[in-house]
């Protein structure tokens, strides 16, 4: 156990409340403040992916309370993937908002922006359940604010949907916690994951009951169907650097399946194990066929991308329920590649909707951007990643799944959903690019607004993870199995935990 | 005592999820405080019923309740407060920029209104004649 441990939760903790303070030495101090500490960030979620790296799990108790009693924060490989890759995002977010100007339509984007990656920090990093909900309920609060950044009248409205749906989320959640408190007796996840073992018969239906209305939850934050409908109006009216920030607040809900019901609900749960992996599974089929006839269906691009958004979290879903090492393997490479390719086409979605003026972003004949080839040219190896086309990475995450999914007894459903999907994602893509791109007009009361060449740098250094995840795709892939074979030994994730005990009297 | 406090918890529930489904903001955000009563109320007897016994150690005592759940009842009250706050206020602003408080944002335009305020009147004042 090293206290470096919890710098990830504490540093944007820390430079949120800096930032508040910092707040009349006027917008420019803030921004550099805010850059710094993400920079910061950024270094050390990669010394905690180093941490992380070795086959030890490292284990902080708050208070230094023993492990059932006391909370604790546990740093494995996956939390530390999901740490970095949250910072590596929130920096090309803020460069985007800093350049673009967005951070200047309201008060305390930069302080809301900290916060927001403290509650997703803490949420990665948590090994209690009740933890787990303070830090949702911090990640969300922060969420609104963003959400809600710069106001209108459409943010207003899927801003409030967006909380009323949350507000109901939490309050299943509770229900969820206090069951399963009522028959475990508590609420780590690791003394959870005993626990369900010893579950008697009577018990079995409140637990699973319990579970499911856990995945319901956290259904909530990943749109999973039929739960998904708030996610299209929040991302595709928010601020474009929100909504970039805003794609891995998808996968909060889908690394809390894996991490709460992956471990409670595992192999060693007896009658209860992988209660939930079948929903998962079914679900996720049901929202990407859904999504990819929302993505068609769209008549603007920022809806569009939401629908995207949509589709490759409930790929994710599909790979999560298929529930095998190799399937979950794919799972974290097919996550990353999602999480900043979706980012990196909402921020290209702002940057053609700033360039047609009037036109914004809806699917009709409008003046041409600035530097077409070269706006036309991102947007296109965007759709290529994201519709699961090769070269890509987006291609490769996919064949990872799609191979995973043949050991499966669905699998025919698998493939059908997703190769149908994908084809009706790629003619979508490929109609709006060419409207977008190609039916274009001069109009002499229309002046192009020139690129905003540093925010667009942005957009191009996020489409550069693409490439580079097929050029590293063997390392990723070492990387992601064995994210993959860490959370399969639920028996270490406990005995990690659980046996802080000598840490715990060391330590005083 | 079970079936008193089962029965208030199911009530509010219900309560709860009826006002949410509300069409106006404001019933919406009842229903939601609601809810959050039911919720803590819940929380509180997952420590199982008890009645007289300390939650903290006490050499007197005979037994004691599961402090845990009171505990996570004060983090689900303060945090549910902070959201019902918010809620109301965005539940304002929104009235003040959608122009009226349905959670869709409804825009009726104003000539649909007026036409039918004017049949309504029409019709009652004809009931009224009749």
């Amino acid at each position: 156990m090293s206290p470096f441990t919890i710098l990830p939760v504490l540093l944007p903790l820390i430079g949120g409340i800096l930032l508040l303070m910092a707040r009349p030495a006027g917008i420019q101090t803030q921004r550099i403040l805010s850059l710094i500490l993400i920079s910061l960030l950024v270094g050390v979620s990669l010394v905690s992916f180093k941490l992380a790296s070795t086959d030890v799990m490292q284990v902080v108790l708050l208070g230094n309370w023993q492990a059932p009693f006391g909370i604790v924060i546990v740093l494995d490989r996956l939390s530390a993937m999901m740490l970095l890759l949250t910072s590596l995002l929130a920096l090309a977010a803020l460069w985007y908002a800093i350049r673009t100007d967005t951070d200047k339509q309201g008060q305390h984007f930069h302080v809301l922006f900290q916060l927001q990656l403290f509650g997703l920090n803490g949420a990665f990093m948590t090994g209690d359940v009740f933890n787990l909900f303070v830090f949702f309920e911090v990640l969300l609060l922060a969420s609104y604010g963003l959400l809600l950044h710069g106001g209108g009248r459409l943010r207003t409205r899927a801003g409030l949907h967006y909380v009323v749906i949350n507000l109901v989320g939490s309050t299943l959640f509770l229900f969820a916690v206090g069951t399963l408190y009522g028959i475990l007796g508590t609420l780590n996840i690791a003394d959870m994951a005993i626990a369900v073992q010893n579950v008697s018969a009577e018990d079995q239906g409140i637990v699973a009951t319990a579970a499911v209305l856990l995945l319901v939850v956290f259904g909530i934050k990943a749109a999973m169907f039929p739960l998904y409908l708030w996610l299209p109006g929040a991302y595709a009216y928010t601020s474009a650097p929100v909504a970039a920030l805003f794609a891995i607040m998808t996968k909060v809900g889908l690394y809390s399946i894996i991490r709460v019901h992956g471990t409670v609900f595992g192999e060693a749960a007896g009658d209860l194990a992988f209660v939930h992996i079948q929903w998962v599974l079914l679900l996720g089929l049901i929202t990407l066929a859904l999504a990819a006839l929302g993505v068609l269906a769209a008549r603007a691009l920022r809806r569009q991308v939401a629908y995207l958004i949509l589709a490759s979290v409930a790929t994710l879903m599909i790979a999560i329920g298929i529930n095998s090492e190799a399937a979950l393997t794919a799972t974290f490479y097919y996550l990353i590649h999602s999480t900043l390719l979706g980012a990196a086409m909402f921020l290209i979605a702002d940057v053609i909707l700033r360039g047609r003026g009037i036109y914004a972003d809806s699917f009709t004949k409008a003046i041409p951007v600035d530097r077409p080839v070269l706006v036309g040219s991102v947007f296109m190896l965007l759709g290529i990643a994201l519709t699961g086309m090769p070269p890509l990475s987006g291609f490769f995450g996919k064949v990872m799944i799609l191979n995973s999914a043949l050991a499966h007894p669905w699998f025919a459903a698998i493939l059908s959903v997703v190769l149908i999907g994908g084809l009706i994602m790629i003619i979508a893509v490929c109609r709006s690019g060419s409207l977008l791109f190609y039916s274009v007009q001069k109009d002499k009361s229309q002046q192009t607004s020139p690129l905003n060449k540093s925010a667009f740098i942005a957009v191009v250094m996020l489409m550069l993870v693409s490439p580079l995840m097929v050029i590293f795709a063997k390392p990723l892939n070492n990387m992601s199995a064995q994210i993959a074979a860490q959370l399969y030994d639920q028996q270490a994730y406990i005995n990690a935990v659980l046996d802080t005990l000598s840490h715990g009297e060391t330590g005083k | 005592m079970e079936w008193l406090i089962a029965s208030v918890i199911a009530v509010m529930t219900g309560c709860g999820v009826y006002l949410t489904l509300r069409a106006r903001t404001f019933p919406v955000v009842l229903g939601l405080t609601m809810l959050a009563y039911a919720v803590n109320v819940f929380l509180f007897t997952m420590g199982r019923l008890q009645i007289g016994f300390p939650a903290v150690i006490d050499p007197a005592a005979a037994g004691y309740t599961d402090p845990l759940p009171q505990a996570l009842v004060l983090t689900a009250i303060v945090i549910a407060f902070g959201m019902t706050a918010f809620l109301i206020v965005l539940a304002l602003k929104a009235r003040s920029e959608l122009g009226n408080d349905h959670v869709d944002g409804l825009h009726r335009s104003d000539d649909e209104l007026k036409a039918t305020k004017h049949n309504s009147a029409k019709s009652d004042s004809e009931r009224s004649t009749s």
